[in-house]
This record gives C-alpha cells, sequence and structure tokens, in this order.
C-alpha cells in the first residue's frame, strides 16, 4: 500500500500537502480507502466555510457503511472537489491523487499530524 | 463470544486472493476482493463466485422426514418432488419467523434443509424437537458440505464445461447429485442474487479443487470471485428479505408480505397454524405496516434502523439499506404504515442523521433479470 513521503497524515486517515502559498490539499489515504470500499458519495465542506483541525467537516458514505470526514487542519475552504463530487470512485482509484477532497487556506499549524514513517507504522497489522 | 471465527476451507484461497474478510454469524467470511461494485456488476451481466460454506446444512432422513418437515415448517414439502426445491419458513408457535430456509428433496425418503449461517444451531435445535415423534433421523450436516456459488448469466456455461450433468433439464429450484470438475456435488439451480445461477454443495476437501476449475472455467467469459458484500446489495435489488433485517421473530411471513409460504391446506397441524391464522386475517383486513421498496432522489444512503418519515412524524423504518449499482441510486426495503406504502406514495422520506430526504414508494424488486 502506498504512503507517500512527502505528504502529511492524520490518525483519521486523511492526508495533508505541503502548503503553497498558504493553501495545503486534503484527502483520505489508501488505507482508508481500503477500509471503506467503493464511495458511492461524498458530502464535502462547501467554499468559503471554516474548518477546524480534527472537528467533522463532512462525509464519505461506501455501500457498508457512512464515515465523517475530518479536517487534518485548521482555515478556511478554498475549493472542493468537483470531480469527486461527480465521481465520488475516484477516492478508491486515486487516493492521493485525483481523488483528493479539498483545499483549505490554513490559519494555524496543524498539531496532530504524522509523516509517513508514523502513519505506516500506525497502519501496519492491519 | 470470545471464541475465534470458523473458517471455510476456501480461507487460504481468499486471502490469497487479496480478499478483505469480515466476521459473519460467527465465521471468518469475504466481504470483497477488490471493488464490491465491480463484483455486483460481473454478477449481473457476467458471473461471480462466491463462497457460502457459513450456510447450515440439516438433513432428514427417513420414512416420515416429510411428515416432520410439514409439521415443523410452514410450507407444504409433502408436494416437493424428488430433485426439486423449495423455499419456506420455520416460524415459532406464536407465527414469529425462526428464519427462512430452502428445503432440498434429495431422494424419497431425504431431505436437506439449509438455514442462515445465523440461524443454523436454532434451527436444527427446533427440526430436531419437533421431528421427535416421526419416524426420522435428523442430522447436523454444516461440516459434510462446502458451499460454492457460481452466479450470473454466464454460468450456466461455465458450469456446463465442467459436468456431464443434464443443466438444460435443471430447472430453478432444482437439485441433483452429479459431478462437477471431477468432484461429487449436488448441483442446485438456486440462489440469491436474482441472476441465473448454481449453489454447489460438496465435500470440505473438495471445495479448494472445485472452486479452482470453476475460476479457470469462467477465465474468458468474466467471472469474479464475489464477497458478501456484493452478495447483500445482489439481493436487495432483487427484493429478497434477510433474516435479521427483512424477517425476525417479531413478525410472522404475512407480516413480510410472504403469507404466500404458508401453506393452511396442507393436512394435519404444524407449528404456528392458528397464530399465522389470525396473522393472516389481519394482514388480509388491517395490516399495520408492509414492506416496500424506497428509491432514493438524492445520494444519501439509507442504513437498516433509520426512521421513515411523512410529514414529521415517523412511519416506518428501514430494514436494508444501500447504494444500488444497477439503479446508480440509494435503496432500501422499510416496514412503513399501510397507507403510505402504495408505489407513488408522495411526501415519503427516510431520516438520513437528522435530514428528511425525499424517497420515492415502490413495489419490489427493484430489479428484475430479463429472461
Amino acid at each position: 500500500m502506498s504512503t507517500p513521503e512527502n505528504l502529511r497524515y492524520t490518525k483519521e486517515h486523511e492526508w495533508l500537502s505541503d502548503v503553497v502559498d498558504g493553501v495545503a490539499t486534503v484527502g483520505i489515504t489508501e488505507f482508508a480507502a481500503n477500509a471503506l470500499g467503493d464511495v458511492v458519495y461524498a458530502q464535502l465542506p462547501a467554499v468559503g466555510d471554516t474548518v477546524t483541525e480534527g472537528e467533522t467537516c463532512g462525509e464519505l458514505e461506501s455501500t457498508k457503511s457512512v464515515s465523517d470526514l475530518y479536517s487534518p487542519v485548521s482555515g478556511e475552504i478554498v475549493e472542493a472537489n468537483q470531480d469527486v463530487v461527480d465521481d465520488p470512485a475516484l477516492v478508491n482509484t486515486a487516493p492521493f491523487e485525483g481523488g483528493w477532497l479539498f483545499k483549505v487556506r490554513i490559519s494555524e499549524e496543524p498539531k496532530d499530524v504524522l509523516s509517513a514513517e508514523e502513519y505506516t507504522k500506525l497502519t501496519a497489522g492491519n | 463470544m470470545s471464541t475465534a471465527p470458523r473458517l471455510t476451507a476456501l480461507d487460504a484461497l481468499h486471502r490469497s486472493l487479496g480478499a478483505t474478510m469480515t466476521d459473519f454469524a460467527g465465521w471468518d467470511m469475504p466481504l470483497r476482493y477488490a471493488s464490491e461494485r465491480d463484483e455486483h456488476n460481473a454478477v449481473r451481466t457476467k458471473a461471480g463466485l462466491f463462497d457460502l460454506s457459513h450456510m447450515g446444512e440439516i438433513t432428514l432422513t427417513g420414512p416420515e422426514a416429510v411428515k416432520a418437515l410439514d409439521y415443523a415448517l410452514v410450507g407444504n414439502i409433502s408436494t416437493v418432488g424428488v430433485g426439486r426445491a423449495r423455499y419456506t419458513h420455520i416460524c415459532q408457535e406464536d407465527g414469529g419467523i425462526v428464519d427462512d430456509l430452502i428445503v432440498y428433496r434429495l431422494g424419497e425418503t431425504e431431505y436437506m434443509v439449509v438455514a442462515n449461517a445465523s440461524n443454523a444451531q436454532v434451527v436444527l435445535d427446533a427440526l430436531t424437537e419437533r421431528a421427535a415423534g416421526f419416524d426420522t433421523e435428523v442430522r447436523d450436516d454444516r461440516d459434510a458440505y462446502a458451499l460454492i456459488a457460481v452466479q450470473g448469466p454466464e454460468s450456466p456455461g461455465i458450469l456446463a464445461s465442467l459436468t456431464d450433468a443434464d443443466l438444460d433439464g435443471l430447472k430453478y429450484y432444482a437439485g441433483l447429485p452429479g459431478t462437477v470438475a471431477g468432484v461429487p456435488a449436488l448441483i442446485a439451480r438456486t440462489g440469491y442474487t436474482g441472476e441465473d445461477g448454481f449453489e454447489l454443495f460438496v465435500a470440505p476437501e473438495h471445495a479448494v479443487e472445485l472452486w479452482q476449475a470453476l475460476t479457470k472455467a469462467g477465465e474468458g467469459v468474466g467471472l469474479v470471485p464475489a464477497g458478501l458484500s456484493c452478495r447483500d446489495t445482489l439481493r436487495l435489488e432483487a427484493g429478497m428479505p434477510l433474516y435479521g433485517h427483512e424477517l425476525t421473530t417479531a413478525l410472522t411471513p404475512f407480516d413480510a408480505g410472504l403469507g404466500r409460504v404458508v401453506k393452511f391446506e396442507k393436512e394435519g397441524d404444524f407449528v404456528g397454524r392458528a397464530a399465522l391464522e389470525a396473522a393472516a386475517e389481519k394482514a388480509a383486513t388491517k395490516a399495520p405496516r408492509k414492506l416496500v421498496g424506497l428509491i432514493a432522489e438524492g445520494r444519501r444512503v439509507p442504513r437498516a434502523g433509520f426512521p421513515v418519515t411523512f410529514g414529521g412524524e415517523v412511519i416506518g423504518e428501514v430494514t436494508s439499506g444501500a447504494p444500488s449499482p444497477t439503479l446508480g441510486k440509494p435503496i432500501a426495503m422499510a416496514y412503513v404504515d399501510a397507507e403510505h406504502a402504495a408505489p407513488g406514495a408522495s411526501g415519503v422520506g427516510v431520516d438520513i442523521r437528522g435530514t428528511h430526504e425525499p424517497y420515492e414508494v415502490v413495489a419490489l424488486p427493484f430489479y428484475k433479470r430479463q429472461k
């Protein structure tokens, strides 16, 4: 399973990209996508919404269950991935690329994020 | 319970195929191998291969096996010919459904009852107790069989390439002993997917060999291994009830819209007769709730236990719900107050985590295959 080195991760299985001009991209990990199964519906935060690190900001629905989406960082939403809303399966097929979920203008540095190595350890054995 | 889950004879094979496993009624079963939607679509358009070895087989033999079954079950088992099968229920004295079953008549005086994994012990105990006064032996055959199903439009061709058995002569809800890929098997034309297909009961030591032969035979026509996740969406689209969801001990077959399985005309008493006669009358005159289909107008998925609402009032409850790969929309089965149960009833919705999502009431099933 892939866990890109250049991303940061949360215990809730979101990933957070490098910050470019104050904006970072957020998605869920391949591990999480595999655990969910086929994602059929993504409710993403809207542009302009304020999100808070560790708090729910949307939901992902799969065949078997619905899972809350947690924001890995605090800030303001500047873009939600309309491609994922139209075709939620992108979360399964390309969780680190075309299946990204939203972009957020960061208001403060995240406190509770993991490196790729730490995240890999967290999910090992599952 | 702290006991380790039971493993089927195909367990190592599932793991080698990368299956995501799940605990189901005390068994470790494949939930899906890759995408459950792809597996679902393969069964609808090509074929899927299932391990159903968790199902519980119970055999009744002896001169009064059929009398015992007619007494123990609500169906008319006396009318089942050799080589045929019947869908039926076993009920409590109060009419509540203990389980839904398929009974196969394997010989003149030999019947195999297939129960749901979660109820197999309860059904075995009930059959043993109810058969006590009859000249029959009730045998626990749960460990005697592995069960492999091949389902989907390509399944007759796949199976035909591995057996000399007369599949054309094998009708829906029939079963005959034969040989598949050199392995002795009971070949049944049954399933739980809404597609044509077969269920193959074999000795566990032959399961891997049979699975591999079927996999190879289906290679060129799109056969894929399929898990319990797609089995659930397939049966839901086909409007087939699942024990613990649409069927429970709190409901009679009449409550579940399956009164046709109860055969009052059969000779002799049977367990639940008096209560079921009352239930039949009540269902005909003042049914409190009816089992209906719901199709979402939006994209949020209803789940078992979610309230069905109308004008802010709870008028029913979802028993099963999932995104339907065939319809491309969320669907559900639900028990709904009779006055809102007519197809097309307006204003009905499902409360999905606090939001009223509009749903269309439809007759079941959602999907019926073209024959």
